[in-house]
């Protein structure tokens, strides 16, 4: 099982904040936008990596890095702080 | 000192801790970051700040940790508030005492241009009754590219 978070405006698009997903081997970034495309329109257009970054535990990912159960994985909008 | 919180701060009682903590420095240049009144022509009313708990201070620590290798500085303060912010409130503070004034002037900067790129915090503005999300800002971006040339 994997945490997913979803914050800023991308929690809202999903209107979801947080999410568990079952996951029975790693898979790296890239296959997780798949996987959670699937759960309709707005997830499809909305975790691409045009829109959403990646955190994997807390550190940005890249589309490579990979996710293992028990990993805390945050989706988010480019930052605006400051 | 890093401190991510929703409230106030007080510049000149954080300027009195920095240069206590700071005998051997002889410059201590602070930026404070405010919220507006007014954002691409919009009018801003208020502003909402949420942020990434468990990241947020892990990212902050890690600029600050690459600017002390850059700069000949001695301390490097950040606080950075969240949730619900009037107009003209303090958002952001970044302290940094150093021997001298060039390196505390360029570890401000350099922490500031991170932060914006970096730290996960995201800006939503209440605009004539609406709230809105900010984009990310590409002249942000090319303020940080800046420091990788």
């Amino acid at each position: 099982m994997i945490t997913l978070l979803f914050f800023g405006r991308l929690r809202e698009l999903l209107a979801c904040e947080r999410l568990s997903l079952s996951i029975s081997n790693p898979v790296d970034v890239a296959t997780l936008r798949q996987m959670i495309s699937d759960k309709g329109p707005q997830w499809q257009k909305f975790t691409t990596s045009q829109h959403a970054l990646v955190a994997v535990n807390q550190t940005m990912a890249q589309e490579h890095t990979i996710i293992k159960a028990g990993d805390e994985v945050a989706l988010f909008p480019p930052v605006t702080g400051g | 000192m890093i401190k991510v919180c929703t409230e106030d701060f007080d510049l000149g009682l954080l300027t009195n801790e920095l240069r206590q903590k700071s005998p051997q420095s002889g410059a201590i240049v602070n930026f404070i970051g405010l919220v507006r009144d007014i954002n691409h022509g919009q009018s801003v009313s208020k502003l909402f700040l949420e942020h990434y708990p468990a990241m947020t201070e892990k990212v902050l620590a890690d600029i600050c940790s690459r600017a002390k290798k850059r700069f000949a500085v001695d301390h490097i303060d950040v606080i950075h508030r969240v949730g619900e912010l009037d107009l003209n409130s303090q958002i952001v503070y970044v302290g940094v005492s150093a021997m001298h004034r060039g390196d505390a002037f360029n570890c401000c900067e350099y922490v500031m241009d991170h932060l914006k790129s970096e730290a996960p915090f995201w800006k939503k503005e209440s605009q004539n009754g609406q709230q809105v999300w900010l984009d990310a800002n590409p002249s942000d971006v090319a303020a940080k590219a800046r420091w990788e040339q």
